[in-house]
């Protein structure tokens, strides 16, 4: 029998949603909604896990399986679900606050131990569900109702705080660019361990157009990095500028081809499997630099967590023979009472 | 030890019953010493308890009294239920054992002592101003000094040892010293340091040696007068086949049967803590049944990963201890609202914060009732002995899949670290609740419930046709849909509160454990108490007191005929290794005058503490 052809409105649950009006997760849903049932995963193995946040209001709205669970441990729940059942397709939607906050913890293993899951992580830079404090990307010196008089403390960078934590799938998108984030999503879906992906949203009412300079298309060809493994790491209207390597500073510096004897065999060719590299990328930031938009790091051919436990299991069961509750209660040394 | 009843041809004492207390440094394997010593007395056809006592430190500085470890064991010929109130046989490997545990040796009591550790250091480190062997502070005792380091490295010098693993040995010559005391057959214990060492050949031969020299040593010794060979005649038990088990092993096994009678996998998620960890240790050991274990990065982190296996059909279990159980308080919270099953052990340890980590105490009663934010009632049960831990383990799997909640499974350090045979059960015995996973999409949501019992249809992902969301959100009664809905959030709270009163139906009434079913003094128990309280009961029935035990197991709902039962008597007595948890509790639900009887030191009840409540009590 085939399976039915479904569309994006088979994704879509009944329920009214309720994010604030021009809200970027309407437009993540969107995208999830179309992406799918291009997947070849059937309907009721995929499942939405979120934690505690706006964001986190995700799994309500989509026709799957979906756990709404509590703040920053939805990566913890996740991970029982694909240990219990590695055939499930498990998605977890959280926020800046939800993974690099409360459950910073849950990010940093889940990670490290490459868990077989989709990472969405919307990142808006600042608490919206509680209306508005500063959150632990939001840049210096925001202003919020938690710190009237502007943070003080550093932000942190998602996708260099999962390289740093071991991750083997690492991506950066926008939420509103379909385009860009749909071949990434199904990359982060097809990949056999932990992917990561860190979308850029929008706060219409708490932080808006904090990502304006990226996200709107007059700036895009300056502000965004598209990488794309194999080819140069070229940006620019006429994509005339590039990113090369400066051997004598081990660092990352913009030129223009054409200029000073440059041409684009100096330019950095991106390969995403190369971790200094992709640490590099990963720290670009927006005004110095255009900022990587892209599969930033994919390391194959490692076993994921969830495969690794049954292979174990696998073994012991072949070594140590069936499973039998009344033999092993007898194992160790008897004696009968008559 | 009781008094000596008869003398056998060969000289030897009878006795009934005897306490045995090994006690060295934590470095000196005492630990190993005594439950060697459990086995082969077991095996002998005694019946026995023990009671493992260490310090949290590994490996404290030598001969500190901080550092000593000890293990007692109780065994005899009628029924023992606990490790003992006072010490017949004290082993002191050097000063700080003796002066820890001289206090509880009973007057004439036996003194096995390694004269070679008496130094003026190891003295001065433990407190003595002059040498207890010379100045008479032990006359009031039977001392037996052995210079029992230059016995054992003279007895393993033919096994090529240098002398750090020789001095090693001397836990195993004074356990043969001890085995020939009790007439113990060493068999066993050749066979286990065989296997032990199995890599190691030329230390278990050391090992081999040092009992054996051990036990020869007693043969052929000239012994202080009156210590000679004592026989405990085999205790009268159920006929049927036997091993030791500690609680511990007896939950995980149970865990284990639980999941099988469920007809389910399990999926165990645990963080190490004292005294809890064993049970992570015994099920990752077990791979081959339908089990997964999870070591997490954190208490939270594990009681999310079981609620997350059990929204994907598996069985969800979490162990810790009173810390790491209000850690995942907040979790628990949610497997109330989202009504999975989730099988919580808690093996209590004393507190409050890190407290008394390797010690005992039942002060997380509250915790377990009470301890979690809005109103999330969950069942409670508590396991009474080491094997009780097996049924109670069962039990706890069994009302959370049949009745969709979390459950809060409470052991104790005591009864998960001592050791007691058991009467090894036979899976046929038990019957199977299978659990049934809805299918059928026709009228489905998530909140479709049993009418009778209300709890709720489990549906796991990878169904086809009931994708449905669940969330910490109140849901709407008849949807599931998320509802902030005022009078909807006070049926489903009612709800919730009415599925959990409802399991006292489903749970057997309240028995009476030794006695009748009114009378002048009921002593009412829960968990390891159950030892010390049998016997006292016992002890004050023979002369003829009006008193009897009940043991509650299941603490939340109460079995629906206690306070019927309790309101049968005119006085109730809870002891409780706690500042009185339960008795407030019963004070309040039943409206009875009941007295609390409290401990705190870390130690289980004596008989003789119980034995003088009933009688101040029933002479007032």
């Amino acid at each position: 029998m085939n399976a039915p052809i479904l569309s994006d409105k088979d994704f879509a649950s009944d329920q009214e949603v309720r994010w604030c009006p021009g809200c970027g997760d309407y437009a993540i849903l969107k995208t999830i909604q179309k992406l799918m049932p291009t997947l070849d995963v059937p309907k009721e193995n995929q499942v939405f896990i979120s934690g505690i946040g706006c964001s986190s209001r995700f799994p309500y709205y989509m026709n799957t399986y979906g756990f709404h669970t509590i703040h920053g441990r939805a990566l913890s729940v996740a991970t029982g679900a694909k240990i219990a059942n590695p055939d499930l397709d498990i998605w977890v939607v959280t926020g800046d606050g939800d993974a690099l906050s409360i459950g910073g913890n849950h990010t940093l293993h889940a990670l490290r131990r490459n868990v077989d899951l989709q990472i969405l992580l919307f990142n808006n830079e600042i608490y919206g569900l509680t209306k508005g404090q500063a959150s632990p990307t939001s840049k210096v010196g925001t202003h919020s109702p938690s710190t009237p008089d502007g943070s003080l403390d550093m932000p942190l960078r998602p996708c260099v705080f999962a390289l740093g934590a071991g991750a083997r799938f690492v991506a950066r998108t926008i939420d509103t660019e379909a385009k860009i984030m749909t071949p990434i999503l199904r990359r982060a879906h097809d990949y056999k361990g932990a992917s990561f992906v860190e979308i850029y949203q929008n706060c219409p009412v708490y932080n808006d157009g904090i990502f304006e300079y990226i996200k709107n298309k007059k700036n895009a060809a300056e502000s965004r990095l598209i990488l794309e493994h194999g080819k140069p790491l070229l940006f620019g209207a006429d994509n005339e500028k590039g990113i090369r390597l400066n051997s004598k500073t081990l660092k990352l510096e913009i030129v223009t081809i054409g200029e000073n004897g440059i041409t684009e065999d100096d330019i950095v060719v991106h390969d995403e499997t190369n971790k200094v590299l992709a640490q590099m990328l990963a720290g670009l930031k927006t005004p110095e630099f255009p900022e990587a938009i892209g599969v930033l790091y994919c390391e194959t051919d490692v076993p994921s967590y969830t495969d690794e436990v049954y292979q174990q299991r696998i073994f012991v069961r072949e070594k140590k023979g069936a499973a039998d509750m009344n033999a092993l209660l007898r194992t160790g040394h008897t004696w009968t009472v008559s | 030890m009781s008094a000596v009843e008869s003398s056998d041809q060969d000289g030897a004492h009878q006795v009934s019953d005897v306490v045995v207390r090994f006690a060295g440094d934590s470095g000196d394997g005492m630990q190993l010493t005594g439950s060697n010593f459990t086995e082969a007395t077991a095996l002998s056809g005694n019946d026995l308890a023990t009671f493992p006592d260490f310090p949290a430190e590994i490996r404290a500085p030598a001969g500190a009294t901080f550092g000593v470890s000890a293990f007692q064991i109780y065994f005899g010929s009628e029924d023992v239920t606990t490790a003992g109130d006072d010490v017949d046989v004290l082993v002191a490997m050097n000063p700080a054992a003796l002066i820890t545990n001289l206090k509880d040796l009973v007057s004439g009591g036996l003194v096995i002592v390694d004269t070679d550790a008496f130094t003026d250091k190891n003295m001065g480190r433990a407190g003595y101003e002059s040498s207890p062997l010379e100045d008479g502070s032990l006359d009031a005792y039977r001392v037996v000094p052995i210079d029992i380091t230059k016995r054992v490295v003279e007895s393993v010098k033919p096994h090529g040892l240098n002398h750090k693993f020789a001095v090693r040995c001397k836990n195993m010559w004074t356990l043969g010293l001890v085995m020939w005391l009790f007439d113990r057959d060493r068999t066993a214990t050749i066979a286990n340091l065989r296997n032990k060492f199995k890599n190691k050949p030329e230390i278990a031969d050391a090992n081999v040696a040092a009992l054996n020299a051990g036990h020869a040593y007693g043969e052929t010794a000239e012994m202080p007068t009156g210590v000679e060979v004592y026989k405990v005649p085999r205790a009268e038990v159920a006929p049927g086949l036997y091993r030791n088990t500690t609680g511990s092993e007896a939950l995980a096994y149970g865990l284990l049967a639980g999941s099988q009678l469920a007809g389910l996998p399990m999926t165990f998620a645990s963080y190490p803590i004292t005294p809890a960890t064993s049970l992570l240790h015994t099920l990752s050991g077990l791979k081959q049944f339908d089990v997964v274990t999870f070591q997490a990065e954190d208490e939270i982190a594990a009681v999310c990963a079981a609620i997350g296996a059990s929204f994907a059909g598996s069985l969800g279990v979490t162990s810790s201890s009173g810390p790491g159980i209000s850690l995942k308080a907040e979790a628990i919270s949610l497997a109330t609202q989202v009504e999975l099953p989730l099988v919580i052990a808690n093996t209590q340890r004393g507190g409050p914060s890190t407290g008394l980590p390797t010690k005992t105490e039942q002060s997380d009663l509250n915790q377990a009732l009470f301890g979690r934010h809005g109103d999330a009632m969950l069942p409670v049960i508590a396991a009474a002995t080491s094997t009780d831990c097996f049924d109670a383990a069962i039990e706890s799997v069994r009302l959370a899949t049949q009745f969709m909640t979390p459950v809060i499974l409470l052991s104790d350090g005591y009864m998960a670290n001592a050791s007691e045979p058991w009467l090894v059960p036979d899976m046929a015995d038990y019957e199977a609740f299978p659990v049934t996973f809805e299918t059928n999409p026709e009228g489905f949501t998530p909140v479709n419930r049993d009418p009778v019992t209300l709890a709720r249809v489990w549906a796991k992902p990878g169904t086809p046709g009931l994708e449905h969301r669940v969330g910490g959100i109140e849901k709407n009664f008849l949807t599931g849909d998320i509802s902030y809905d005022s009078d909807n959030h006070q049926k489903m709270t009612d709800l919730r509160e009415d599925k959990i009163n409802g399991i006292a139906n489903y749970i057997p009434e309240q028995e009476v454990s030794m006695g009748e079913t009114s009378g002048k003094l009921v002593v009412v128990g829960w968990g390891s108490t159950y030892g010390a309280i049998h016997q006292a009961v016992k002890r004050c029935r023979q002369n003829n007191l009006d008193v009897s035990h009940v043991h509650i197991r299941y603490l939340n709902p109460f079995p629906r005929n206690l306070g019927d039962l309790l309101a049968g008597f005119d006085t109730v007595l809870v002891p409780e290794m706690n500042t009185g948890q339960l008795v407030d509790v019963l004070r309040a639900r039943y409206l009875i005058d009941a007295k609390p009887l409290n401990k705190v030191s870390g130690q289980p009840f004596k008989i003789r503490e119980v034995e003088g409540a009933i009688k101040s009590l029933l002479e007032a």
